[in-house]
């Protein structure tokens, strides 16, 4: 039976390179899939655009491709990914400009645009799901809406000979279904078939979280090799089913218990997984170990797709101010606490409305609150206060008064750091589907 | 016991909502999860952090509980002042929780 190999190069814009060579070069792929835009992710490359129209892809496309588009072009690998963020047509000229650089011919890089809504969630005045209101109450604030687009543009653009896709925002589990529905040849409404494909796309798309990664807790799930992890690569069969693997030479382990975690990583209902393609339930799939570092998944099933396409909205959202100050010793946390007490009074002094002020102890309560924290006793202790403001002159009064602590609060205080930054939030609502279809651009490098 | 001796888990984030999923190590202790792992009770755990409501799935499938967690992430990743804006440590700390060994 046909099987094709799609492999995953990146969890996340930040991800390590290495690992998606190695997959280019030894795991015998057939596709290589670079996730990288997170939620906020795109917003911010729409503020790059904005201050520079020839901005707004990926800060690391070009490092990427430079890395991966000569072994995967030799080795007839063809390439997806989001990198393209705010500006998937400037994504490909640099992926071109690559090309030529390597002296590279033969391509066709295709370009999927259309997920910029942002015109139209203005003109239509949508609600906003997060804050009960509508886009106008944002106002100037919003920068930028873009619509989760689904595997349709891509297929088309493989259909079309592109040896690499490059999107903005297409729904993380798409870019790996549609490979899997260009080469099967599967129709758009098996919505079972859809949904396992959904499986499989949701399960490579972190990358290494399925191949040991967010995974080790020593003594009691220990991983091989996390300093070499390997990234996984699907074995996919006609009939939906596929292998989670890697390759024997790579760092990390797959097994039930990584997929079975990785499975239901930001799932909210299992039975009714929305994406663009398929509303997928993962409530029958079954996960088997079949071999070493080899896990077989069947099962996922799926019902029709929505009406609606998902848009994230990205606003400016004030300033956020943050200090940090270490107390170590006999006493630090008492020194700690004392430091935050100065901290609070001080920034309640300044008569400035700060929106979620918080203290915490590094060492003490910071991840979980006091409560699950009680009865144990630290040796060092790091304070941490952070706040939003309207303004960044406020918001930097959080940190210059934790820094201050230096000269004027408890004995000891060490390592001060603070910083002052932009908050860039997400909201998102619904729009008819068939507002934004999606189009296909394309390049070739001759 | 704790969760840790029999389970395993992983958090996940969407705007201001955190899953757990909690998994048994060996299927058989599943039905143990099940029975004792409440949303109640994880709602309870969470007191401090959580301010929304706890939604449980069960996926007998997989011998997991999903645990959806609304307000958990002080207003969400991208504006939250909290240390961990993910809530990705959280499912370190569900495996604290104590349960009876029947």
């Amino acid at each position: 039976m046909k099987t094709i190999r799609i492999g995953a190069g990146a969890g996340y814009a930040g991800d390590r390179v290495e690992p998606a060579v190695e997959l280019a070069r030894e795991g015998d792929l057939d596709y290589l899939v670079f996730e990288c835009l997170a939620e906020r992710t795109i917003a911010l490359a729409q503020q790059a655009r904005a201050r520079d129209p020839r901005a707004g892809y990926d800060p690391l496309l070009a490092e990427r491709m430079e890395a991966c588009l000569g072994i995967c072009l030799r080795r007839h690998v063809k390439i997806i990914t989001n990198m393209g963020a705010a500006n998937p047509r400037e994504g490909a000229r640099v992926i071109a400009a690559t090309a030529r650089r390597l002296g590279v011919g033969g391509l066709k890089i295709a370009a999927v645009l259309g997920d910029d809504v942002l015109d139209l969630v203005r003109r239509g005045d949508y609600p906003v799901a997060e804050t009960g209101g509508r886009v106008s109450d944002l106002g100037d604030a919003v920068i930028a809406a873009n619509a989760y687009l689904g595997a349709e543009r891509v297929v088309e653009a493989l259909r079309n000979g592109a040896d690499v896709v490059i999107t903005g925002r297409v729904a993380d589990p798409s870019l790996f279904v549609a490979p899997a529905i260009h080469e099967f040849g599967w129709p758009w409404e098996d919505w079972d078939l859809l949904g396992q494909a959904t499986v499989m796309g949701h399960l490579l798309e972190c990358a290494g979280q399925v191949t040991g990664g967010y995974f080790a807790d020593p003594g009691y799930k220990d991983v091989p090799g996390l300093e070499r992890l390997g990234f996984p690569l699907a074995e996919v069969r006609a009939d939906g089913s596929f292998v989670v693997t890697k390759v024997p030479e790579a760092g990390g382990m797959v097994t039930a218990a990584t997929c079975k975690e990785q499975l239901l990583y930001e799932i909210h209902d299992p039975a009714r997984y929305v994406t663009p393609d398929v509303v997928a339930d993962f409530t029958a799939v079954r996960i088997e170990e079949t071999g070493k570092d080899r896990v077989l998944v069947t099962g996922g099933r799926g019902r029709p797709r929505t009406d609606t396409l998902k848009v994230s909205i990205g606003y400016r959202d004030g300033y956020m101010g943050e200090g940090q100050i270490s107390y170590g010793g006999p006493g630090a946390e008492a020194r700690g606490r004392l430091a935050l007490e100065i901290v609070m009074a001080r920034l309640r002094q300044t008569g400035i409305a700060f929106a979620d002020l918080r203290g915490d102890l590094i060492g003490v309560s910071a991840l979980h609150g006091g409560r699950l924290a009680a009865g144990h006793d630290p040796y060092e202790v790091r304070l941490r206060v952070a706040a939003r403001a309207r303004t960044l002159k406020d918001a930097a009064r959080v940190g210059n008064e934790v820094e201050a602590l230096y000269t004027n609060g408890p004995a000891g205080g060490a390592g001060a750091v603070k910083a002052v930054r932009e908050v860039l939030s997400v909201a998102s609502t619904l729009i008819p589907r068939a507002l934004a279809p999606g189009v296909v651009h394309y390049e070739e490098v001759r | 016991m704790k969760l840790r001796e029999i389970a395993h888990a992983r958090a996940g984030d969407k705007g201001d909502t955190v899953n757990i999923a909690l998994i048994a190590y060996d299927g058989a202790h599943y039905p143990l999860l099940e029975r004792h792992v409440t949303a109640a009770r994880v709602k309870e755990f969470f007191a401090d952090i959580v301010r929304g409501e706890v939604v449980r799935y069960t996926l007998p499938n997989l011998g997991a509980l999903n645990f959806v967690m609304h307000g958990a992430l002080g207003g969400g990743v991208t504006r939250t002042t909290a240390l961990d804006i993910h809530g990705k440590s959280l499912s370190s700390a569900i495996l604290e929780m104590e349960i009876p060994e029947t």
